[in-house]
């Protein structure tokens, strides 16, 4: 969202899963759709049957990769190296949009000088990825009429998150393969209102409808209708809540349907810090592990099919949540939690129903005015932006890029020059092994909805491993092993995976009550997303009869490559 | 559509410059006879949708508004003047100056043995509509007395989320090509045999745990006779507690991943027994996976801590 945020000035993918339908080249990178986000794979699989190429780029042989044309299986935290190739390889080849380039976006020249170190040659040599394979995807990405570039948490879960997203938007820029239909850029969203809690304000640096909070005007429309007034400065990410709680200038500590102390990189610290508060209170529909931590319970409804309300979708799609059932006794909506903890702290907010709450969104926020209720039932949701009652935008951002007169393309869109650092948690001898996480289909995030299903895929958590690394260090399919980072040291079964090569492994975060993953993982943060790097930690892999036998299934590659990267702290 | 409508359209699919909305082909209007009546239905519509468009009831068993049509009940069939037989309106799609009747004797006839043939050999009391059509066509399958062969046999229960009830199933393809290129792309299950012992299977018939099945429901969602059903609503119906007169549909949007699928929550008696998709939803064409499908047991009270 702060990649888009910063190239566009909005924080939403750029084009609508019908698009796809109709697009020539489909890049997927970084997230496998075909377990995390099914339903937009159908749309994928109707492109790829009307003709469109898919290139899957991810460090495991997905079950999304099964459908690629090309697979391009890079090492673990090598996106920025191989993005970089690719747009040194179209600038190279003259297949960049001259036009588009000129006359839509800024920066052009510091990144052809950022991209063009990355030839073919040093690009393989860092990534993994055959020259040919990165050529292929070049030229194909280049000369499409349309193509969509779609990516996940495998890009954003680093500790250079935006950079890499970054990466990947300059792709799209270089052939302007934006703001027309067919062609775009899509971040899959991960949860079903990640989208919605940006939209609404709910990040540290916009009011709601993604208007700027150091914004003078923006700022004193909301003060008067909310009657108070709104300090004019940014507040912490989440990153830096815990990095304040740490430091204990943050003492009390108010969880909204969040279960931070699983969800959490280096779980292990993570609940130190909450223990640590001086208050937590922790509004959620479990008792979760973060709530049995906290001083105050408050029960809520489940906001899908307890109460009422919108969400909105990886399309920008706003779409209402309706109440379907009854919630058990003594949970209350999210809505009523908080106007009633604002009436006893001496605010009396006069909301008749949510829909008020909406209409009041609606009056602020330019981007959602046209979405009434009525308009959002009828019309099966509504995309934004929706300024006008009666007319809808077309289904994609950013058509402005291509207006004829330059004064009407607005701010254009800056190439970024961004450098590539590797992981931050280093392999070594003691810890060789690369270990990256990730979703499996019938399973979502720490199990708190998703573990009631029956599901008979379910095997419960496993470290997945290249059977050539089980066979190294002497492990059988089903053996407990003991798995061990720098931050601490769980044990699990181990699973033969041949879609991972030797010296990657993978695990999930979906049984935390059974194996904690997350005491492995890494808290290297983003600076400016303040997301963790769950997608890179070293590990070593040991029997649990002995420690035998622990070291030597190295990558080398890997190793030479991690190692040659300065690092900031560690 | 005249000659000056079709320049302006050319015009705009040779301009180069972005496109707001993905231009389709145009379509011309065709003319048809309906029932005697002189309609106007777009190109390439089929005689069904004229049907539809005009409010003549047609009856559908295998026709899914999201698959192609496999012409496999025969029951929509309808007759066309100058076809030597009787045509599946589903499918066949309309032609200019087409004269089509819809309720000659001819076609109640054909529609009254098709149903009977069906009911006699199958289990059609959990397909909505049939009994409907069964007294409006006066079709009395047990005519055929107690020899009629039947495909009636044990309920395969292999998992805890949907049963498949083969005494229900017609044949109709529709789970095939749901599962298969249509849809889900799984390709868990086909037809096996030949026959009438040709059935739905899984490969080599193992059981779902076994086979490529990855538990979206696709198959139970275009399923026409309940063959392919909640674990749930069998169980219900088996207690003799399903009541669908006594259910709700709400549309909500599924908890999981940012995809943003609109759930169809049915519930009865405060729980949940059964998730849909609207077919005409552009997100979802009516489709989930095991997430929205069956993820809901987290919200069923008896459940929640």
């Amino acid at each position: 969202m702060v990649g888009l945020a910063t190239v566009f000035g909005a924080g939403g993918g750029t084009s609508s899963y019908r698009e796809i339908e109709d697009t020539d080249v489909i890049v997927l990178w970084g997230s496998n759709a075909r377990v995390a986000h099914p339903i937009f794979f159908h749309h994928i699989l109707t492109g790829i049957r009307n003709g469109a190429k898919l290139f899957v780029v991810d460090p495991r042989r997905t079950s999304s990769a099964r459908w690629a044309d090309r697979w391009l299986g890079l090492q673990v935290g090598t996106d920025i190296a191989l993005a970089h190739a690719i747009g040194r390889e179209i600038i190279a080849a003259g297949l960049h949009n001259r036009a588009f380039v000129e006359g839509s976006t800024t920066g052009f020249d510091e990144y052809r000088a950022a991209v063009e170190q990355w030839t073919l040659e040093r690009a393989e040599a860092v990534t993994g990825v055959p020259a040919d394979a990165i050529r292929e995807l070049a030229h194909a990405f280049a000369t499409a009429d349309r193509a969509q570039m779609c990516w996940t948490l495998g890009i954003t879960e680093h500790h250079n998150g935006v950079d890499n997203v970054l990466s990947l938007i300059n792709l799209n820029l270089l052939c302007g393969h934006v703001g027309r239909y067919g062609a775009g850029i899509n971040p899959l969203r991960g949860q079903n209102n990640v989208q919605g809690g940006g939209d609404m304000g709910a990040i540290p640096n916009k009011l709601p409808g993604f208007q700027d909070l150091l914004d003078d005007d923006a700022r004193q429309k909301f003060e008067i209708s909310w009657g108070c007034t709104i300090a004019p400065r940014h507040g912490w990410h989440l990153t830096e809540m815990f990095e304040a709680m740490d430091r204990k200038e943050m003492r009390a500590l108010y969880v909204i349907g969040e279960n931070p102390a699983q969800s959490e990189a280096d779980s292990t610290h993570a609940i130190q810090i909450l223990e640590g508060l001086e208050h937590m209170v922790v509004q959620d529909i479990f008792l979760t592990k973060t709530a049995k931590l906290a001083d105050v319970v408050l029960p809520a409804t489940a906001a899908w099919c307890e109460s009422e309300g919108t969400v909105t979708n990886s399309e920008r799609r706003v779409q209402r949540c309706r109440k379907a059932i009854d919630a058990p006794a003594g949970t209350r909506d999210d809505t009523d939690i908080l106007i009633e903890l604002a009436r006893r702290l001496g605010h009396e907010w006069h909301y008749p129903d949510v829909e008020s709450i909406w209409n009041e969104l609606r009056s602020l926020s330019p981007m959602h005015a046209g979405m009434s209720y009525a308009r959002l039932v009828d019309l099966g949701g509504i995309q934004w932006p929706c300024p006008s009652n009666d007319t809808l935008e077309p289904p994609f951002l950013h058509g402005r890029l291509w207006a004829q007169d330059p004064r009407d393309r607005g701010r254009l869109a800056p190439l970024s020059a961004v450098a590539w650092e590797g992981p931050v948690d280093l392999l070594s001898n003691d810890f060789p092994i690369r270990l990256t996480t990730g979703r499996r289909l019938d399973s979502y995030n720490t199990g708190v909805q998703s573990s009631a299903i029956a599901s008979p895929m379910r095997d419960g958590e496993t470290l997945d491993i290249n059977p050539d690394d089980a066979m190294r260090l002497g492990i059988e399919e089903g053996e407990r092993v003991r798995i061990t980072s720098r931050r601490g040291s769980i044990e699990a079964p181990a699973r033969f995976d041949l879609d991972l090569r030797p010296g990657l492994a993978f695990m999930t975060f979906h049984f935390p009550d059974e194996v904690d993953v997350n005491v492995l993982t890494i808290e290297a943060n983003d600076p400016k997303s303040g997301t963790a790097e769950f997608k890179a930690s070293a590990i070593r892999i040991e029997k649990l009869n002995g420690a035998v036998g622990a070291v030597g299934a190295v990558g080398a590659v890997d190793v030479a490559v991690d190692v040659a990267v300065p690092v900031a702290g560690d | 559509m005249t000659q000056t409508d079709t320049a302006r359209i050319d015009t705009t699919r040779i301009d180069t410059r972005p496109q707001e909305t993905p231009v389709g082909l145009p379509r011309r209007a065709v003319t048809i006879q309906l029932d005697g009546h002189e309609i106007k239905v777009p190109e390439g519509a089929t005689i069904l949708d004229a049907c539809e468009s005009r409010g003549t009831a047609v009856p559908t068993l295998c026709y899914g508004d999201t698959l192609d049509p496999v012409n496999a009940c025969r029951l929509c069939v309808v007759e066309v003047e100058n076809s030597r037989v009787l045509v599946p309106s589903c499918s066949r799609k309309v032609e200019p100056g087409m004269v089509v009747h819809t309720d000659t004797e001819r076609v109640r006839h054909s529609r009254k043995m098709v149903l009977e043939l069906l009911g006699s050999s199958v289990d059609l009391s959990a397909a909505p509509s049939v009994a409907g059509w069964m007294k409006q066509y006066g079709a009395d399958p047990t005519r055929y007395g107690e020899i009629a062969k039947t495909v009636k046999q044990p309920v395969k229960i292999d998992n805890e989320l949907y049963v498949r009830d083969y005494s229900r199933c017609i044949l109709c393809y529709k789970c095939v090509d749901a599962c298969g290129e249509q849809w889900q792309n799984s390709f868990a299950i086909t037809v096996a045999g030949r026959g009438f012992d040709a059935h739905i299977s899984t490969e080599f018939g193992v059981e779902l745990p076994e086979s490529a099945c990855v538990y979206c429901g696709n198959c139970i969602a275009v399923c026409p006779t309940g063959a392919l059903m909640f674990k749930t609503e069998h169980d219900m119906r088996e207690l003799g507690t399903w009541d669908e007169s006594a259910q709700r549909q709400t549309d909500t949007i599924c908890p999981y991943c940012g995809v943003g699928c609109t759930l169809t929550l049915h519930t009865q008696d405060n729980e949940i027994v059964k998730v849909t998709s609207p077919l005409d939803h552009s997100v979802t064409s009516g489709n989930l996976c095991i997430k929205g499908r069956f993820g809901f047991q987290h919200v069923q009270n008896h459940k929640r801590d």
